[in-house]
């Protein structure tokens, strides 16, 4: 029979939140400030002993086309956190300005930049996909991702490979 | 002698299990903690790792991003996560008888 003290222990090991042990985190934004969360997450989940796979759909694709990759860029507008008014940020190379900003304060805090980022990540282990239906929209082909992309899957697969992980839309 | 082994229990920790005094920290200590932590044995591999870490501590007052210990200390980041499995800047930290790392990187 169980001691009081015992049955104390149970329950309260019962009601312990359980630690996350895999998250899925989806990319769906192609500008800098879209893109950058999620990559961090991701270390970060790696970082904490987390499984960790990245989604990327839509415009985040951008972050995984090896031409573009290297080249996107803060959004100046219709962002009122950026406290630009709208009209100045729509003035040529103001989001050339910000992204340049960003990224010498990120490089400041060791941010890698996405290509090495994103090197970074997969050689942590975590899987890294981009989704199907965007592939076929934009008329892509796996050529036309970097090196660190897995696979292109479709939203089922996404499923299936999130089985038991929080999933993260970003 | 042979190396004297330390009760863990009666060791200073801080609230995230690190040790709290550096002081107490001694290489043979490591081999225990990193026991304690299932990294198992230490090689020259892992003493790599956490020579540099505590050698950075001591410049920085913290632990280096991951970023920064792979381009420095020659260990990438495959190997890092091979020789630390499940959270190798906590755990390296950890063995190295350091605080939990500050950065997100």
């Amino acid at each position: 029979m169980k001691t009081n003290a015992e049955t104390f222990e149970s329950n309260v090991a019962e009601t312990l939140p359980k630690p996350i042990e895999k998250v899925s985190i989806i990319i769906s934004k192609g500008s800098l400030e879209g893109v950058y969360p999620g990559l961090i997450m991701a270390n970060g989940a790696r970082m904490e002993g987390i499984e960790a796979t990245l989604f990327f759909t839509f415009f985040g694709l951008d972050a995984v086309i090896d031409k573009r990759m290297d080249n996107l860029k803060v959004a100046t507008v219709g962002n009122p956190a950026m406290h630009i008014p709208t009209m100045i940020g729509g003035l040529p190379g103001m989001s050339s300005f910000a992204t340049h900003k960003m990224k010498e304060e990120m490089e400041k805090i060791d941010i890698p930049p996405v290509r090495e980022f994103l090197e970074m990540i997969h050689d942590t282990g975590a899987e890294i996909y981009v989704c199907k239906a965007t592939v076929d929209m934009f008329h892509l082909e796996k050529d036309d991702f970097c090196e660190f992309v897995d696979e292109i899957i479709t939203v089922g697969d996404f499923y299936e490979k999130s089985a038991g992980a929080e999933v993260i839309f970003t | 002698m042979e190396p004297s082994t330390v009760d863990l229990k009666t060791l200073e920790l801080d609230k995230n299990g690190h040790l709290a005094n550096r002081e107490d920290w001694t290489p043979n200590l490591a081999q225990q903690l990193a026991y304690s932590c299932e990294v198992g044995d230490l090689n020259d591999r892992h003493w790599v790792v956490i020579n540099y870490m505590r050698d950075e501590f001591e410049k920085n007052d913290d632990a280096p991003s991951i970023r920064k210990l792979t381009k420095q200390s020659g260990v990438s980041t495959k190997e890092l996560y091979q020789l630390f499995p499940k959270g190798p800047a906590k755990k390296a930290a950890k063995i190295a008888g350091l605080p939990k790392p500050k950065g997100c990187i």
